[in-house]
């Protein structure tokens, strides 16, 4: 009787006292409800924790912030030069537009999953010290990637102006694209922090990795150029849908084809689910881990 | 100051309420694997590979332990190095899951387990204070309203918008400190942390503990300092081999395990902190 009325107390107090049971957990995945009710309450964590990333990168630069439009597009104006004179100068703006916004939208992808991939194992006295959802941790590095993101678009725009590309409202269909982008780089760096917990050296295998699946991808040249005996290397690259109706959407304005769209879809779901799954059934182990 | 993640957890406040205990542990044991090889790679797993070597060692780090603590309790926790105490409070946290028995906790819990404030060196101390309560569940304004508190207990005005990783070790041990204490928690959990910084903090740190402990707040406090365990607990629980060897008034577990390690009551440099 009086306990009901306690808790009544309870529930109208905002610091609320809690009962916390903890007793041994079943292998896999925990109940996914609380597990995201919880990840929803700390969301401003992980908002919190990508803004800090980004102030730390540049913290001690002359030119600040502003590397975040020079970075990306030095790093396009380098890859033209590359494939201009590869080419021997037969490519021109329409096709540095292309570039651009092929290299930014795999630095989405690239950019999540190299911090990732140490997120939880240099989140090590965090995660020794609090209780919460772990997953915050890859969804930060992941919205650190997208706060990144988000100025090359003005690079991009001025690209697009400047090769006298069209603007028409088809290149909204970017939107939806770019969010699936997002959502398969969140799966494969859930995927990437868990591993490196495991096995120390996924960081170092990395960067040669990224390397390789960035030429892989249709960005330094048209996806209609790849000679017939290779385009098996366009199916297996889960980059390639995404990137082909972004560059219909967003370089040429039309819409992107459904093939395309289905396949991207595909894809990010499907690192969601395989890289979700992964971490979050692993991650009351972290702590005993690190 | 946190409420867990796992699955396992639940709000039942009624029933806390009827027995009134602050912490509950039922024939609690913790057991988990820990890999041979000093760092976890691919190499060596493949190297592995095809031989059947044993490359876990199964660490059994508290073994069917069972105490209630009520609101209000002082509690010391004592053992040897590798005894399990560690363990035994991440357990409490909710950090490390147990394998067999059930740990209940009633009330809002602050911890100072791994120096967890300053997880993030690149990023300023105000930055990782706010991390650091935003991660335990705390809103933006809860936060807020005792950074000033925070601060200034920790004294460290200047130095809490430049990065961390220009601090000196005294100087994050006084951060750290000053967040777990100053989060108003009803339970507190202290890992060995009561000898930060320099002699006047170290004062300072040891006067704010007993004002906590004379709010008829719950704490839990890990320390070597047997000295200062005798003084603050009012309770004892001494571990060794993660079960719990003895539990008693400060005195009567604190000469025990005095005569178990073998040294006298007079050794200051033994028994005082660090």
């Amino acid at each position: 009787m009086s306990a009901v009325a306690e808790r009544r107390d309870t529930r109208q107090d905002e610091f609320a006292s809690e009962l916390h049971v903890y007793e041994p957990h079943r292998v896999g995945l925990p109940h996914l409800a609380p597990y995201l009710k919880e990840l929803w309450r700390r969301r401003q964590f992980a908002f919190e924790l990508a803004r800090g990333n980004l102030r730390a990168q540049n913290y001690n630069t002359a030119l600040g912030q502003l590397w975040l439009v020079l970075n990306p597009l030095f790093l396009g104006l380098v890859y033209f030069m590359l494939v201009t004179i590869v080419r021997g100068g037969s490519r021109g703006p329409e096709f540095l537009a292309h570039l651009m916004l092929g290299v930014f939208a795999f630095r989405l992808v690239s950019g999540a999953i190299r911090p990732g991939s140490k997120s939880v194992v240099s989140g090590g006295r965090l995660i020794l010290n609090t209780a919460f959802p772990r997953a915050l941790l890859p969804l930060a590095s992941v919205l650190t990637s997208i706060m990144r993101f988000l100025p090359t678009l003005i690079v991009y725009a001025a690209v697009h102006a400047y090769a006298g590309l069209p603007v028409t409202p088809q290149i909204l269909w970017g939107i939806p694209i770019l969010a699936l982008i997002a959502c398969f780089a969140l799966g494969a760096t859930m995927l990437v922090a868990t591993a490196q917990v495991y096995f120390r050296d996924t960081r170092n295998f990395l960067p040669f990795f990224l390397r390789i699946w960035i030429f892989a991808c249709p960005i330094l040249y048209y996806a209609d150029e790849v000679p017939e005996r290779l385009t098996w290397v366009l199916y297996v690259n889960p980059l390639f849908p995404m990137l082909a109706s972004l560059n219909e959407a967003v370089n040429l304005g039309q819409t992107p084809s459904p093939a395309l769209l289905a396949g991207s879809l595909a894809w990010a779901v499907a690192a969601l689910a395989v890289g979700g799954f992964l971490f979050i059934s692993r991650e009351r182990e972290f702590a005993v881990r690190l | 100051m946190q409420s867990a993640s796992d699955p396992a957890t639940s709000v039942e406040p009624q029933l806390a309420q009827e027995d009134g205990w602050a912490v509950k542990v039922e024939d609690l044991s913790v057991t988990y694997r820990t890999p041979v090889q000093k760092r976890p790679t691919l190499k060596g797993h493949l190297k592995r590979l095809g031989r059947r070597k044993r490359i876990f060692r199964e660490i059994r780090a508290v073994r069917n332990v069972s105490f209630e603590v009520p609101h209000g309790t002082v509690v010391g926790i004592i053992g040897v190095n590798g005894a399990g105490k560690s363990t035994l409070m991440r357990t409490l946290a909710g950090i490390v899951p147990p394998s067999k028995g059930r740990v209940a906790v009633y009330g809002r819990v602050s911890t100072l387990l791994a120096l967890g404030v300053g997880f993030n060196s690149d990023l300023t101390g105000r930055d990782n204070v706010v991390l650091g309560g935003l991660a335990a569940g705390l809103s933006r304004a809860q936060i807020e309203a005792k950074y000033e508190e925070i601060t200034e207990f920790a004294e460290l005005d200047d130095f809490m918008d430049i990065p961390m990783r220009r601090y000196s070790s005294g100087m994050y041990g006084r951060l750290a400190f000053s967040v777990a204490v100053n989060m108003e928690p009803d339970i507190l959990l202290i890992d060995e942390a009561l000898s930060v910084g320099d002699a006047r903090f170290k004062r300072k740190s040891f006067d704010k503990m007993r004002e906590l402990c004379d709010q008829a707040r719950t704490i839990f406090i890990v320390s070597h300092a047997l000295k200062s365990i005798r003084e603050l607990a009012n309770e004892v629980i001494w571990i060794h081999h993660g079960r719990l060897k003895m539990r008693d008034e400060p005195d009567p577990v604190i000469e025990a395990y005095r005569q178990f390690l073998g040294v006298a009551e007079s050794d200051e440099v033994a028994l005082e902190d660090p």
